[in-house]
């Protein structure tokens, strides 16, 4: 499965090691392996500290507030400090929950974010591994965050957990389908699955990226991407499996401190994840916008881009109320889906012609 | 027909009403904001603030007023008679004090600061200050002392009116023996207590 | 103890898994401790998954013995409790109970009081509404119009703080007049505020939340309380007038001074559904509180110079035996006292306040019947009750 061995940043630098030579190359692979999953998971816990203390101060400025002020400049360490009280908080299992499940569930959708990862290309060489089916590994991987939920929501034994699994489920499932529609039309322009070469066939300035040259298809599939990927990991305006006002937190209700912040550090990977791929099949990934701009490296850009969305995602969350479960569903079947086809059909025009 | 323009329409407004939305939430990430970091930071108090109950208690002259429309009674109060002997001087608009007050204690954990035992006061001396900070460890700390009196002066007075009481009592058996001797006049006023 | 098998109970019910898929309905209890009813409410909610087939309302949490508590404190003293009744309108309590307390002494307010009661309690209206727009955005999901309702409502807070000294119990109206005067500048301050106020309504917290299309989608045509219905149930307030029903008792029962103001009462006109839906009745909020700035600038400029409180009225209030109801056009309804004196007592022999926000809730069952879960936050947001005024 694995293709192109070169492109793993981490295998290369194993190899030229000469400390590690007297290795077998399958362990070399297994430890390079295991690197890239420890690096990631940084990345990802890295991100979610940053990116919570952005959120916080986001919404606070919009709300005419200042948001954390207090520990560190203008509260930078107040999500560290927090996720400090969140690991010495004392572990509460109740009584009459499936304990095996409770248990499982936190790991299981903390997995499945930290396991797309893999395959993002961050920069020319930046790739743990370029598969030649990327772009599907992505979308079969990030389906299992929804056994994860149910369990979480099934095993707690409340009914207001499962009332947020029930919905969590029934939108992941749904809005796969636009997702998996508006990757096609990804998919088709390049004509690879494989994610370096999607980003490959995007280069050479910001209006060779499948949002502007395929106009307005392009568009509209990134759109229609954004908006699905939003359901996709429950952020507002549908953020219904855990509807504070509602169902009090959906699924994460019975849980509290570390098993908590799992379910959070989960949510704010998967907010990455999301933002990584939209970069990557819509906006050009790595590459630069002009030529002009090239001496800037490549995962400086893929970040830069990445996080403008992340911070999309953040503004929508302090702008929107929240759609009611039906109204969810309309708007997948209904809106998304047709538009999703007609940009197919008419990417597939573009590329007969 | 219609209904396929109904359709259109919709998505047309609601990603009008979107980005309206998005448009205004983004001028307020740049505009001031109306926080006031409290500790570092404090909005001046009004002087008409209800916070504190402070009685200045040289000038009380324990007319019980306070007490009586306190809706919540958290005003206790103690008062002696003074003895012929005592001089308890003026109040500062020159009413008389007829009272020593062994005991003036607001209880600032029952008080709802709704400020109407300040206005009856006749001397002026319960006033709602602008102390809003004075939360304490135990509860009992919030009940707030007034009284001038030192414990030892306490009991001596309560001991003497103890005496002026039991000398009352006294006098009134004899009034009322005297009263059930004389046939007619039974009892007599009874029951006013002490 | 018997063992009992899962099959038993099945055939019990008459539901063997067996005999076809077993199916039953789900008891939710929504509530006391949830982040939407608004206080301490209890709904038992039965529940077909997502849709509601029966919410029963379970009030009581917040019961403080309101009116046994006016019966052993003075006069003056049951004003302080009638502002924990519905603490988010302390003004519109103070002034019901003030009004039938005079009715039943038969004295009369002095000008000046008269006024500066008008302009609290329509301040007070507009920071009461404030609070039933924000939260309302906060039930649908919006979290942001919620703080800036309250950055607006704080300003109203400061003005009652310089005023009177409290900020949220106020303890302002007192039997005969009004405890403070008015301090210097008052009426800049608020006419300052009342300039920024209706740009603000104007500007943002109707394109960011009574316009946008989620919202609209969310709250029109759920809840639909017909005109009959909202009559048939004693609905009075914004609930009613949402119900397209033309009723204010500032104008059609006029009290206080309000024949002196010229001012519109809105209904509910169905703009975005049916009448009567959760948008009507928010958006009757919103338009009365532009409405309460009209009466407030137009009390600012008529307001005389002279006393604040009635030179009859005592420091020990001696009220003559009788029975009286007074009532007003709080922000929530109609709220009224009826009072019984003996003439000689130094309070109320006996006190029954009639809040409006229980007389909302009541029909909560009626019209949330057959709706979806979120419906049921939508609709209890839109009565905008407190639970301090339901349970007393």
């Amino acid at each position: 499965m694995i293709q192109a061995e070169y492109y793993n940043i981490f295998v290369k630098i194993i190899d030229q090691l000469a400390v590690l030579d007297f290795l077998p190359p399958v362990w070399k692979f297994i430890l390079a392996s295991v690197i890239a999953a420890l690096v990631f998971f940084h990345v990802i816990a890295i991100f979610a500290l940053v990116a919570i203390w952005v959120e916080r101060k986001v919404a606070g400025h919009i709300q005419d507030r200042l948001g954390p002020m207090e520990t560190g400049w203008h509260g930078v360490l107040q999500t560290l400090a927090d996720a400090i009280k969140l690991l010495i908080k004392e572990d509460i299992i109740a009584g009459g929950i499936d304990r095996r499940l409770f248990v499982l569930a936190p790991v299981i959708v903390f997995m499945t974010a930290l396991a797309v990862f893999v395959v993002f290309p961050v920069g020319e060489n930046f790739i743990v591994s370029d598969l030649n089916i990327g772009i599907l590994y992505i979308v079969a991987i990030s389906t299992l965050v929804v056994p994860g939920i149910i369990m979480a929501g099934w095993s707690s034994n409340n009914k207001w957990s499962l009332f947020g699994a029930m919905r969590s489920a029934a939108q992941i499932v749904s809005y796969e389908v636009p997702v998996g529609l508006a990757i096609v039309c990804a998919v088709m322009a390049a004509g690879s699955l494989s994610m370096q070469t999607i980003v490959e066939s995007q280069a050479g300035g910001f209006w060779n990226w499948f949002i502007f040259s395929k106009f307005p298809f392009g568009f509209i599939a990134f759109f229609i991407y954004f908006v699905a990927s939003l359901a996709e990991i429950n952020r507002t305006p549908f953020d219904l499996p855990e509807a504070e006002s509602e169902i009090v937190a959906g699924y994460m209700t019975e849980y509290s401190g570390m098993r908590w912040s799992f379910f959070f550090l989960a949510e704010y990977g998967n907010m990455l994840a999301v933002g990584a791929i939209a970069t990557t099949l819509f906006l050009g990934g790595w590459q630069t916008p002009i030529s002009l701009l090239s001496f800037i490296p490549g995962p400086v850009w893929f970040t830069a881009k990445t996080m403008f969305l992340v911070f999309v995602h953040i503004w929508l969350r302090w702008t929107l109320p929240r759609l009611r479960v039906d109204q969810l569903m309309y708007m997948c079947w209904k809106v998304l889906t047709p538009f999703a086809f007609v940009s197919i059909f008419g990417i597939g025009l573009w590329m007969t012609f | 027909m219609q209904s396929v323009n109904q359709y259109f329409l919709n998505i047309y407004i609601a990603i009008k009403s979107v980005l309206i939305g998005m448009s205004i939430t983004f001028r307020h990430l740049f505009t001031k904001s109306v926080t006031v970091q409290y500790p570092r930071e404090r909005l001046p108090i009004p002087g008409t603030s209800r916070n504190l109950l402070l009685n200045k208690i040289e000038d009380c002259i324990g007319c019980d007023q306070c007490v009586r429309v306190c809706p919540v009674n958290c005003i206790t109060m103690d008062t002696i008679k003074v003895f012929p002997e005592d001089d308890l001087g003026l109040a500062s608009d020159g009413s008389k004090k007829r009272l020593w007050l062994p005991r003036f204690d607001i209880d600032m954990a029952k008080c709802c600061y709704c400020g109407l035992c300040t206005y009856p006061c006749p001397t002026e001396c319960l006033i709602m200050t602008d102390e809003y900070e004075y939360a304490t460890y135990e509860r009992n700390d919030l009940v707030f002392k007034f009284t001038d009196l030192d414990p030892i002066q306490i009991a001596e007075l309560k001991e003497k009116d103890h005496i002026r009481s039991m000398e009352k009592e006294k006098k009134k058996l004899e009034t009322a023996k005297q009263a059930a001797a004389k046939p007619g006049k039974n009892g007599g006023k009874s029951g006013e207590g002490t | 103890m018997p063992e009992i098998k899962t099959d038993d109970v099945y055939i019990e019910l008459g539901k063997h898994p067996k005999a076809g898929f077993a199916t039953d309905d789900m008891i939710l209890q929504m509530g006391p401790q949830h982040p939407s009813t608004h206080g301490v409410l209890r709904i038992e909610c039965v529940t077909d998954g997502e849709i509601i087939k029966k919410a029963t309302c379970h009030i009581g949490y917040l019961h403080r013995c309101f009116e046994k508590h006016a019966e052993n404190v003075m006069w003056q003293g049951v004003i302080p409790f009638t502002d924990r009744m519905d603490y988010l309108a302390s003004m519109g309590q103070n002034f019901s109970y003030v009004i039938t307390v005079e009715k039943l002494m038969g004295i009369e307010v002095p000008e000046r009081a008269e006024y500066m009661r008008v302009i609290t309690a329509e301040l007070q209206r507009i920071a009461s509404h404030l609070m039933a727009y924000g939260t309302y955005g906060m039930d649908i999901g919006a979290f942001t119009p919620f703080l800036w309702a309250f950055r607006e409502r704080e300003y109203v807070l400061d003005l009652f703080e310089k005023l009177c000294g409290a900020r949220l119990l106020y303890n302002y109206m007192w039997i005969g007049g009004v405890s403070h005067d008015v301090y210097d500048g008052f009426a800049e301050e608020c006419m300052s505020f009342l300039d920024t106020f209706e740009r603000v309504v104007f500007e943002e917290f109707n394109p960011i939340l009574t316009y946008n299309k989620i919202f609209i989608e969310r709250t029109a045509n759920v809840g639909i309380l017909s005109p009959e219905l909202a009559i048939d149930y004693g609905i009075t307030g914004p609930c009613l007038r949402g119900s397209g029903v033309d009723w204010d008792l500032r104008r059609d029962d006029p009290y206080s001074i309000y024949d002196r103001f010229d001012f519109e009462v809105i209904t509910g006109k169905g703009e975005m559904g049916t009448v009567g839906d959760c948008w009507d009745r928010f958006m009757v909020r919103v338009l009365e509180m532009i409405e309460s700035v009209k009466i407030i600038r137009q009390a600012l400029q008529q307001m005389p110079e002279g006393p604040i409180m009635n030179e009859k009225i005592k420091k020990v209030i001696r009220v003559p035996a009788g029975r009286v109801y007074g009532r007003t056009e709080a922000p929530r309804g109609e709220l009224g006292y009826y009072l019984i004196s003996d003439g000689k007592g130094r309070g109320p022999n006996r006190l029954k306040a009639r809040s409006p926000c229980f007389s909302n809730l009541s029909v909560l069952e009626e019209i949330s019947r057959g709706c979806m879960l979120a419906d049921l936050i939508a609709i209890i947001g839109s009565l905008d009750i407190v639970l301090g005024c339901v349970d007393r």
